[in-house]
This record gives C-alpha cells, sequence and structure tokens, in this order.
C-alpha cells in the first residue's frame, strides 16, 4: 500500500503550495508513489486517519488553525514544518510585534466582530512535535522533492542549501 | 618572532608566537564561522561562534580573542560544539525580528547563511519580538534594530577606521542597542561623515543604503584590511 499523504495551508500565502506544484513533472511519479488523501489540492473535506506524512504550510494564528493541527497531530505520523510560515511564523508573525488589535488598523473596513485570532501568531512546533523542518519562503521544488522521496526511503532528507528567506 | 607549534583536530599545525588562533585556523585553512569578527578590526569575542575546545581549559574559548600557545591542543568541531554554535543562532534569531523573507539583506546576509551552513533549521526557544525602531533620519542609510546581532563592527569601524566613533553600544542586556552620537537621529549626528563603511561592514540588513528593496543590499567588506594596514602606516 502506498503511504498516505496529507498538505495543509494555514496561515500563509500558498506560496508553498506553488513550490510543491512547480516539481513539474516529479509531480507524476510522486502522485504515483504517495496516496494523496488531504490537501486544498482535492476534495477531501475532513482529514482523515492514519496519514503517514503531512507537509503543512502557514504559521498558527487563529483558534481554528490551533485546532486543525491538533488533530492533524493525532492523524499524522511524520509531520513537516513546509517553509518559513511554519517554521518561524515569518510575515504572520510580524503582529505580534504590535499591541492588541492595532494590526487591524491595515484594513479600510476593519471587521466589526470580534477576531478568533490568537494574540501571538506560532510556528507549528511551539503548538504540537514536529519531525522534520523546511525553511524557505519559499522552499525550492527540489528541497519538497528531497524530503518526499528521502521519507519514502526512510532516510534523512539531504536539504542543505536550504535558509530562511528566499 | 618565536614559533609554537599547535595540534587542531589532530593535525600539527605552525603558529607564530602572539598570533590569534582564529589567525591561525584560516591560514592553514581550518574553517571556523565567525559572525563579529572582521579581517581589518580587532576582535572582541561578542559572536561566540568560534568556540573551539582547548585541552586543559575549562571552560571553551573563542578563537578570535585567545592567543595561541606551545604545543596548544584544540577542538574545532565536534557535535557539542556544533550544538553551541547552532544555539548561538537560534537566540540571536529569537532575541530580535529577523525575518529574512523581507529583508533588504536576504541572500547576502552573513546571518541567514550561517544558519543554512550549520543546519539551523528552527529555533527552539519563543521569538521575543520586540517592538524595535527603524532609523531613517539619516539622507542615504537606515539602520533597522530588528536585524541588528550587536556584534559591534559598525562600532568598531567608525571608531578604529573612519576615526569618528558616531557609534556605540547604549544600554545593557537584551535592552543594548547600537546608538548615534547620544541616542540621537542618525541624520542629526554632528560626528558621523557619511562614509558608509559601518553599513559595509554589517554582516545582517541592519545597516543598508536607502533604496534597496528585498535581497538587493549587498555588502563589500573588501575595502577593510587595506585601509586597516594604512591606517597601521604599513603597505
Amino acid at each position: 500500500m502506498r503511504p498516505r499523504l496529507a498538505t495543509v495551508w494555514l496561515d500563509g500565502c500558498s506560496g508553498c503550495h506553488m513550490s510543491l506544484l512547480d516539481m513539474d513533472e516529479r509531480l507524476l511519479d510522486v502522485a504515483t508513489r504517495y496516496e494523496l488523501v488531504y490537501s486544498p489540492l482535492i476534495d477531501a473535506k475532513e482529514f482523515p486517519d492514519n496519514v503517514d506524512v503531512t507537509l503543512v504550510e502557514g504559521a498558527v494564528s487563529t483558534e481554528a488553525d490551533l485546532a486543525k493541527i491538533r488533530k492533524i497531530r493525532g492523524r499524522t505520523r511524520t509531520l513537516v514544518s513546509l517553509g518559513d510560515c511554519a517554521v518561524t511564523g515569518n510575515i504572520p508573525a510580524l503582529r505580534n510585534l504590535l499591541p492588541p488589535g492595532e494590526a487591524l488598523a491595515v484594513y479600510d473596513h476593519p471587521p466589526r466582530s470580534e477576531v478568533p485570532a490568537l494574540r501571538h501568531v506560532q510556528p507549528v512546533h511551539q503548538v504540537v512535535p514536529v519531525e522534520l523542518h523546511l525553511p524557505g519562503c519559499p522552499p525550492s521544488a527540489d528541497a519538497i522533492h528531497e524530503v518526499l522521496i528521502a521519507l519514502l526511503e526512510g532516510r534523512a532528507p539531504d536539504v542543505r542549501g536550504a535558509r530562511f528567506g528566499n | 618572532m618565536s614559533v609554537c607549534t599547535l595540534f587542531v583536530d589532530g593535525r600539527e599545525v605552525s603558529a607564530g608566537a602572539g598570533e590569534t588562533l582564529l589567525e591561525v585556523l584560516r591560514e592553514n585553512g581550518i574553517d571556523v564561522p565567525t559572525l563579529c569578527n572582521l579581517e581589518g578590526l580587532s576582535a572582541v569575542g561578542a559572536c561566540r561562534m568560534c568556540l573551539v575546545a582547548v585541552k586543559g581549559q575549562g571552560r571553551l574559548m573563542p578563537a578570535c580573542t585567545t592567543r595561541v600557545w606551545d604545543h596548544m591542543e584544540v577542538t574545532t568541531h565536534d557535535e557539542r560544539l556544533d550544538r553551541y554554535r547552532r544555539g548561538v543562532l537560534e537566540l540571536l534569531f529569537a532575541e530580535r525580528n529577523h525575518v529574512c523573507s523581507v529583508c533588504v539583506a536576504s541572500g547576502h546576509c552573513e546571518l541567514q547563511s550561517l544558519a543554512a551552513q550549520l543546519g539551523m533549521d528552527h529555533v527552539r526557544f519563543d521569538y521575543l519580538h520586540p517592538p524595535l525602531a527603524v532609523d531613517a533620519s539619516h539622507p542615504r542609510f537606515a539602520i533597522d534594530h530588528n536585524r541588528c546581532i550587536l556584534c559591534t563592527r559598525c562600532v568598531r569601524v567608525c571608531d578604529e577606521i573612519e576615526g569618528a566613533h558616531t557609534w556605540d553600544v547604549a544600554g545593557r542586556g537584551v535592552k543594548a542597542w547600537v546608538v548615534t552620537d547620544l541616542a540621537e537621529p542618525w541624520g542629526e549626528s554632528s560626528t558621523c561623515t557619511s562614509c558608509g563603511k559601518c553599513v559595509q561592514v554589517c554582516p545582517t540588513g541592519s545597516l543598508f543604503v536607502k533604496g534597496h528593496a528585498v535581497g538587493e543590499m549587498e555588502k563589500r567588506t573588501a575595502f577593510l584590511p587595506y585601509l586597516a594596514r594604512r591606517r597601521k602606516g604599513t603597505p
């Protein structure tokens, strides 16, 4: 049976998922070697049980993010923080510098009801244990491919050269 | 000049008495990471990246400020030293707001590239997220305190090479920061000559030339050893 792969998108720009798609023809190979069971790229509504690898893009910014990542952690064997938002908080965490509520000033029409945002945006590993970190804004398609293949082959990925930023 | 014999990672190396350990390591092509050190400036041992183990010493020693002695036995790389170096980088990243993805120096930053080189792929500590200022009052340059690692290269180059001593460090501990004159806006400094040396030696995106977007600020430090020699009166 093929290992079950999931990808999730918390507070990020989807750039990491774009980089994932940037694997080009290697996607066909990855798609035959993994079973993609949950992702913004497919139509599954509920995060399934018994997932082997989950790639998480984005920081944990809201109560909903927090609930999602806890559920995902409980159902995933190898959790991978994909990209700077998941690994460091990155851009979403810039609002941590501001007093509560002040970040809303960037909106012309701020929401009138309470925003269910956490006081501090957190990297994924500050909230749940993470097995692997892949920094980058976004990580290169090569690095993402290497992580996916290394996990299949049961070895440590060689992602030297992966760095914060771009 | 008398000569010392050292053993570095089991290898025999000779050095002139009075040389620093870092100088000797560099002369012999032995790589030790550094951040605050820069050829042409005095060594201050601020960043702790070049810590090495010296046999018989009860503590780790910064290679940049340690003078060699005869029969010194040095370890430059082992699991513990690499772990400590990664730990130092993690603390630097946690202490201020180093957001590489939107930094002018991304791709040309010594902090960013050292993290990649040493495999520091996440920070275990809570980020402090201090609300720090950007001083853009100077017509050509700006300082973003969010990116400063307090290496004091700017302070040293301004004092030792330019001779202006516009920069200095104010405050203590986690509240320390670099200031121009008596913590006045850079643009109002009466001592700054606007030479830009501080900008060029800054290892991160903290000091930059205005008008650069993300990843565009490349630093040039090649002038420094030459100027340092000229200041000492040697060609």
